[in-house]
């Protein structure tokens, strides 16, 4: 399976295996999304269970934050994560908060699936990567997929997890693993170890991150489009990176961090999301805070840069596996 | 009717009267008790547009009910939700002193707003779901909550159920159908839906009902809210209570001057209606219509409740300093529970001495339950939830950062 048919077969057997489980979003019900998420899931469960909403991002959040407190599993989606930001107070000051705020009384178990990040000469309102201001918000949890096998694990993970669970998809990644060279042809994922995805159902639990590669000379810590950027970036320099994928920003697999770092002495955080107060930051803080004594140099970040994202110029804007490998011997070379 | 613009070319609607000035409230037309009509339930709603622009209107001036809107409740019923305000405004005025003490930091009171509540819950079944702003206590008192739980609450003691986490007032009970209250207005209006949505798929029979205020219909939510509640037709009631005043906005601020709250329910093709929110059996009368029509699967309706209020937004406002500080009394649509009690005299099932009893015996009920919230502490003395609970709830698992944390904070 590619990407695609990975978390559409995670929402089909969600549908399967619970009747609380809804699933609505802009175009997700007769016409199956834009990029074809739930494609045939309507025909197969029914209007009432998967349906088309009113083009409003918060409304739908809400909506789902009322049916979460009625009993129902919600599933839905933000067209593209950059359609977010209207939903933000509902995320924020209501899903995120509906435990706390309740002594436990009420709680939001949604479930809130947004293709993420650039690659589709989207522009400033088709290629964001939000993550990092939603890692910021306690209450929520985090969830980017590097691979079709995880995507199904995690997103079933996710809707069948009592917390409110943003899961952000790397659209890049939706047809193939992406090699960070945006002249090579995009190769299918059907070559791909990942693309061995069981039919039925199995979880990829939250909170546990994979090494995506071993290696010993540097760790890399990567998440989403980025972990094929690392892959890439060992591949073309010849430097022995330990590459971790991280799966879940919060909850957070620090252990997985600690035992790469000490291992190998050196760590490049790499994401596309603009730099500042990004992901990135609080990475590079903790590995510091944990692994200072291991270290043989200063911790660097692989970004994307601190603008909006850019139109015509987005393979500028993209940290690609140059600028990883570059940053990478800086941190070999101390 | 056109209206005065300011140097900058745009209109900034101000009220007739401010501080100083006598109250005018001669620009709201007030149709006699009784004259709309009663649509069946099933009417369409482009047949009762004009319902968006009345007054629904059962208690005349002289206490009488009258018209197609009587909901002919038994003197029993009646005395039950004279009871249930009294009881709220009681606990209000309590609640403002144990503030002025120092043993909360904050208070809101619903004065002259207690029949949109309590008439609401008892129109309502018991396990419908409400989705309050900050002034609809009476939901609680009216569904028999227990003060103390409640008083629990305001004092974030070592009883509250919320463990010192929300601000006084913003209580939450699954139990009795009241959900958790937000800061951040208009954002209950539209999960009221995403509830009646959920409720409707399972063919539960239980529906939602929502209140806003005028003002905060202004916010995203109310209109998200309508969309959702028009197109997926869900059994829900969506209550505006329009008390004249957000703050120190009054409602023209919020639109009120072009056309009714109630209005905007009109192009969503929302049945509307607008109710003497004063009015303890049109706000029965109207909430009722609204609940047949959710539980017959005809979608939801919107209502406006024409009230006002009669004091301060809160226990951090001051009124006399941006409207009249007779404006209360001259309110044309009088006191809910002063008319009701007329009411009640009228049918002579009621008196005034026995109101008299009732009010002590309120206040009783509510010193006693004040005495027993406060063993358990208040913000400023006393017991008080545990400071590591601080940590619990933020995931239903604590995860390792958190548990971290606490451990760093010494709790």
């Amino acid at each position: 399976m590619n990407m695609i048919e990975a978390i559409n077969s995670a929402m089909d057997v969600a549908l399967e295996r619970d009747r609380a489980v809804t699933i609505f979003g802009q175009d997700v019900g007769y016409f199956g999304g834009v990029f074809r998420a739930t494609d045939g899931l309507q025909k197969k469960y029914g209007a009432s269970r998967v349906f088309d909403a009113p083009i409003t991002e918060g409304g739908i959040v809400a909506v789902a934050v009322g049916m979460g407190a009625y009993g129902k599993r919600p599933v839905v989606e933000i067209q593209f994560a950059d359609y977010i930001y209207p939903a933000a107070d509902q995320l924020i000051s209501e899903a995120a908060r509906m435990r706390y705020r309740t002594g436990g009384e009420w709680w939001s178990p949604i479930t809130v699936r947004s293709p993420y990040g650039g690659g589709i000469y989207g522009g400033q309102t088709h290629s964001q990567s939000p993550e990092g201001i939603f890692t910021h918000v306690a209450g929520l949890k985090t969830v980017i997929p590097s691979n079709p096998y995880d995507a199904k694990g995690l997103l079933l993970a996710a809707i069948e997890d009592d917390d409110p669970v943003l899961f952000f998809e790397p659209k890049r990644l939706y047809n193939g693993p992406f090699d960070g060279h945006h002249d090579r042809p995009v190769r299918p994922w059907a070559k791909h170890p990942a693309s061995e995805v069981p039919e039925g159902h199995y979880i990829v639990p939250l909170g546990k991150a994979a090494v995506a590669r071993e290696g010993t000379a540097v760790t890399v810590l990567a998440y989403g489009t980025m972990v094929h950027v690392a892959l890439a970036a060992a591949e073309d320099s010849g430097i022995d990176a330990e590459i971790l994928d991280l799966r879940t920003l919060v909850p957070l697999d620090l252990e997985a961090i600690k035992a790469s770092v000490q291992k190998t002495g050196r760590c490049v955080v790499i994401h596309e999301a603009t730099r500042t107060c990004g992901f990135g930051a609080e990475l590079a803080a903790l590995v510091q805070e944990h692994c200072f004594f291991e270290l043989e140099a200063p911790v660097e970040r692989v970004t994307g840069w601190d603008t909006p994202y850019p139109h015509a110029f987005e393979w500028e804007y993209f940290p690609g596996p140059k600028r990883l490998a570059e940053a990478m011997r800086r941190t070999i070379e101390i | 009717m056109t209206y005065p613009r300011n140097d900058h070319g745009i209109h900034v609607p101000m009220p007739n009267a401010r501080p100083g000035d006598s109250a005018d409230f001669s620009h709201h037309a007030i149709p006699p008790a009784g004259s709309v009509p009663m649509p069946p339930v099933d009417v369409a709603p482009a047949d009762i547009h004009g319902h968006a622009f009345t007054l629904i209107r059962v208690l005349d001036e002289d206490g009488n009910a009258v018209g197609p809107w009587n909901p002919g409740l038994s003197v029993e019923t009646l005395r039950q939700g004279l009871r249930s305000m009294m009881l709220t405004r009681a606990y209000d005025a309590r609640m403002v002193r144990v503030q002025r003490q120092g043993k909360t930091s904050f208070y809101m009171k619903c004065t002259g707003e207690e029949a949109v509540a309590v008439a609401a819950a008892m129109a309502l079944d018991r396990g419908d779901m409400c989705f309050p702003t900050y002034r609809q206590q009476g939901l609680l008192v009216a569904r028999d909550w227990p003060l103390v739980d409640m008083m629990n609450q305001v004092y974030s003691n070592s009883r509250d159920r919320l463990k010192g986490r929300q601000m006084p007032v913003f209580y939450s009970s699954r139990e009795a159908g009241f959900f958790s209250i937000s800061g951040n207005l208009g954002t209950q209006y539209s999960q009221s839906v995403g509830w009646a949505m959920g409720a409707a798929a399972d063919g539960d029979p239980r529906i939602a009902a929502a209140w806003i205020g005028e003002g905060a219909t202004a916010e995203g939510d109310f209109h998200h809210a309508l969309t959702f509640a028009s197109v997926y037709q869900a059994p829900v009631i969506l209550n505006i209570v329009n008390n004249q005043w957000a703050i120190s906005s009054f409602s023209g601020i919020a639109g009120g001057e072009r056309t009714t709250f109630a209005a905007r329910g009109l192009a969503f093709g929302i049945p509307a209606l607008r109710a003497d929110g004063n009015d303890f059996l049109a706000v029965h009368a109207v909430t009722s219509w609204a609940a047949q029509r959710a539980r017959q699967g005809l979608g939801p309706t919107l209502i406006e409740l024409f009230t006002y209020r009669a004091e301060g937004h809160s226990t951090s406002d001051d009124p006399s300093k941006y409207r009249p500080g007779s404006e209360a009394q001259a309110w044309p649509l009088g006191d809910p529970i002063e008319r009701l009690k007329t009411h009640l005299i009228n049918l002579g099932a009621w008196s005034q001495a026995e109101h008299d009893d009732l009010a002590k015996a309120l206040d009783d009920e509510v010193r006693a339950a004040g005495k027993e919230s406060e063993s358990y502490g208040t913000l400023s003395g006393g017991d008080r939830p545990a400071p590591s609970t601080m940590f619990d709830d933020v995931y239903k698992d604590m995860p390792a950062h958190l548990v971290a944390q606490r451990s760093q904070a010494g709790l």
